[in-house]
């Protein structure tokens, strides 16, 4: 039937055959090194050291993951990452919003000098030997707390871009709004804990999972500012103690020397680290596609200028 | 926005409004004040009073005295920077690295965004997209992890590929040799963070008029004439925001923890960058002066660049970021 109705033509056949094919590239490269290491984390770490892993386990076993949640050190830094995810992004979110409001209404009076304050935060920083001696003064220095206000890449309190972010979808919404819940006697603090919070849902959504992809993926902080004391050790500075360590291969004096040993129970440093890797990296695969729609929406207000 | 300003026009002026004073205004809006004092004594203290730090570029600082209690040097440090032949290479190396990324990045997302557009199939489509993000979500020290896996001597999948292929005879130690190393933070940029920037540029090609295209048609056009001629015209204003946005950028040498990772002593003349370079002499070695001088370096060039970029863009009446 369709052959019929639309003439057989080679040029969109041809551009379509090459799209396909070229996506199905980009797929493959996207995804082969992280199912790879997937396969890796379930395999047998002693026969994985034969080669030909591709993206099936040969010998399917749960021992690396038992090995890095048995070691006291990989999960108690699990849970830090958790705690600072979750509190450093409330709080930021939270805090975003409401300064967001505050510019976003027009009568504000220091709303100019205030959007002008941060927006200039995208652009520079005092460098990182200025901001270390700050934390050292404030005595932040091996506390929790850096790790919710150290504003490094991607982490943080605040980003201006989330904020902008805020304010153009706040604006977008009706005004009248906020006009008619003031002349009722509400107070500013009034209209954005019940009328604008609730309506920005979408937006506080992505910026709820940029902040918490900055927080869950940080591991400066804790290597500058946070690195002598093991109980505030997180994920991903585990992960990258331990990939330093296999690939520069001085022992690590915890977990690869210990799994370098251990043919017993057949785990190698390359299967461990595999396992962290996933553990380190799925909590966020499996929330950002849900997302997708609103952070898509989200990138494109805040490409709006002032 | 016009809804308030335009019955203020044609009605009589509110006498209250206009003749209030500034503080009776800063009274009444108390409320929004104390809304954004927050965020603003946040930023104040950890953006902005850290520059008080920036004094120590001029100084010889010694740990253990307060910052007003140094020996003050001028320039020197600033003069010891550009002496020295380090500090030159590692200005190159950033660069270098930076337009690399700038450039594959910009090619490659716009020509990714271009092919996706001609998938007319929805539901594909947007299994690809989302399949395309999934890279932007993991965190550096995982991507660099699995880049130097790929690229491995040992059964790194690069190399298995190449010598199947038979392009190459042996395994090549990517990650040993100067020569590869740009190139290899140009293309693992490209890998984490391609699908993530097509989101921007498939916006705006779905806000082009589609009217634009029947027209192309109507005069003859094909597919890569009306991409050609229609679609990247039609993105150009995005184009130039980015790209306005990235020229500030230029200094941060591609981002700091591929190099910090992937760099090893074998590629140290090729992979040191300037962030490298401040945390090297900061943190590690004690010289803080000659360190904040580097970052100083740094932001000033950035923020130049940016306002450069800026100007040009609106002299040739192209959109701009400020």
């Amino acid at each position: 039937m369709q052959t019929v109705r639309y003439k057989f033509k080679t040029e969109p056949f041809l551009f379509h055959t090459f799209n396909y094919l070229f996506m199905l590239f980009v797929v493959v490269v996207t995804l082969y090194p992280f199912l790879n290491t997937l396969a890796i984390s379930f395999n047998s770490g002693i026969d994985t050291t034969r080669g030909g892993i591709y993206v099936w386990p040969r010998e399917w076993t749960l021992k690396n993951y038992v090995a890095v949640f048995q070691s006291g050190k990989v999960f108690d830094a699990f849970w830090v990452s958790v705690a600072r995810t979750v509190i450093g992004t409330v709080v930021s979110v939270f805090l975003t919003a409401m300064l967001a409001y505050t510019i976003s209404r027009k009568e504000f009076i220091f709303r100019k000098p205030v959007t002008l304050i941060f927006v200039l935060t995208m652009y520079f920083s005092a460098g990182l030997i200025p901001s270390y001696f700050l934390i050292k003064d404030l005595n932040l220095l091996n506390t929790f707390l850096v790790y919710i206000l150290f504003p490094g890449a991607g982490a943080g309190l605040i980003s201006a871009f989330n904020m902008l972010v805020v304010r153009t979808y706040i604006r977008s919404l009706p005004e009248s709004l906020v006009e008619s819940a003031k002349i009722d006697g509400a107070s500013d603090f009034k209209v954005f804990i019940s009328i604008i919070l609730p309506l920005c849902t979408p937006v506080l959504a992505t910026i709820a999972l940029f902040t918490a992809v900055g927080q869950w993926n940080s591991w400066f902080d804790t290597f500058i500012f946070a690195s002598s004391r093991q109980e505030l050790s997180t994920l991903q500075y585990e992960l990258m103690k331990l990939l330093s360590s296999t690939v520069n291969s001085n022992a690590n004096p915890s977990l690869s020397s210990t799994a370098a040993k251990d043919t017993a129970t057949m785990i190698t440093p390359l299967s461990i680290r595999a396992a962290i890797t996933i553990v380190a990296s799925v909590p966020i695969l499996f929330v950002y596609p849900f997302l997708q729609r609103h952070f898509v929406s989200g990138l494109q207000l805040g490409g709006v200028k002032e | 926005m016009t809804r308030q300003t335009v019955p203020k026009m044609n009605i009589a002026p509110q006498p209250a409004r206009r003749t209030e004073s500034f503080w009776s205004r800063v009274i009444r809006q108390r409320q929004l004040i104390f809304m954004s004092f927050p965020m603003l004594l946040y930023v104040l203290v950890f953006a902005y009073a850290p520059i008080w730090g920036w004094l120590m570029a001029f100084q010889s600082y010694k740990p253990g005295f307060s910052i007003t209690n140094q020996t003050w040097v001028g320039l020197d440090q600033f003069r010891f920077l550009f002496l020295d032949e380090g500090f030159t290479r590692v200005l190159r190396n950033t660069i270098a690295m930076s337009l690399i990324s700038l450039i594959l990045g910009f090619v490659t997302a716009i020509g990714l965004a271009l092919l996706m557009n001609e998938i007319k199939k929805t539901g594909i489509k947007r299994l690809i997209q989302t399949i395309s993000y999934l890279p932007h979500f993991l965190s550096w020290v995982i991507v660099t992890g699995l880049v130097s896996m790929a690229l491995s001597t040992e059964g790194g999948i690069i190399n298995d590929v190449l010598m199947k292929l038979h392009i190459i005879k042996e395994p090549i130690l990517w990650l040993g040799e100067g020569k590869y190393f740009w190139g290899i933070v140009g293309m693992t940029n490209v890998w984490k963070e391609v699908g993530w920037n097509t989101i921007i540029y498939l916006a705006a090609i779905a806000s082009v008029d589609p009217s634009l295209y029947e027209a192309a048609e109507v005069d003859g056009a094909g597919r890569f004439r009306k991409i050609w001629n229609v679609t990247l015209p039609g993105i150009r204003p995005v184009i130039v925001i980015l790209l306005i946005m990235n020229v500030g950028w230029i200094l941060n040498g591609g981002g700091f923890d591929i190099q910090y990772f992937l760099g090893n002593g074998q590629v140290l003349d090729w992979s040191e960058t300037i962030d490298i370079f401040v945390l090297k002499y900061g943190l590690r070695i004690g010289n803080y002066s000659l360190g904040v001088a580097a970052g100083i370096f740094k932001t000033v060039v950035s923020i130049v660049l940016l306002y450069c970029a800026n100007t040009i863009a609106k002299r040739l009446g192209e959109e701009r970021l400020i």
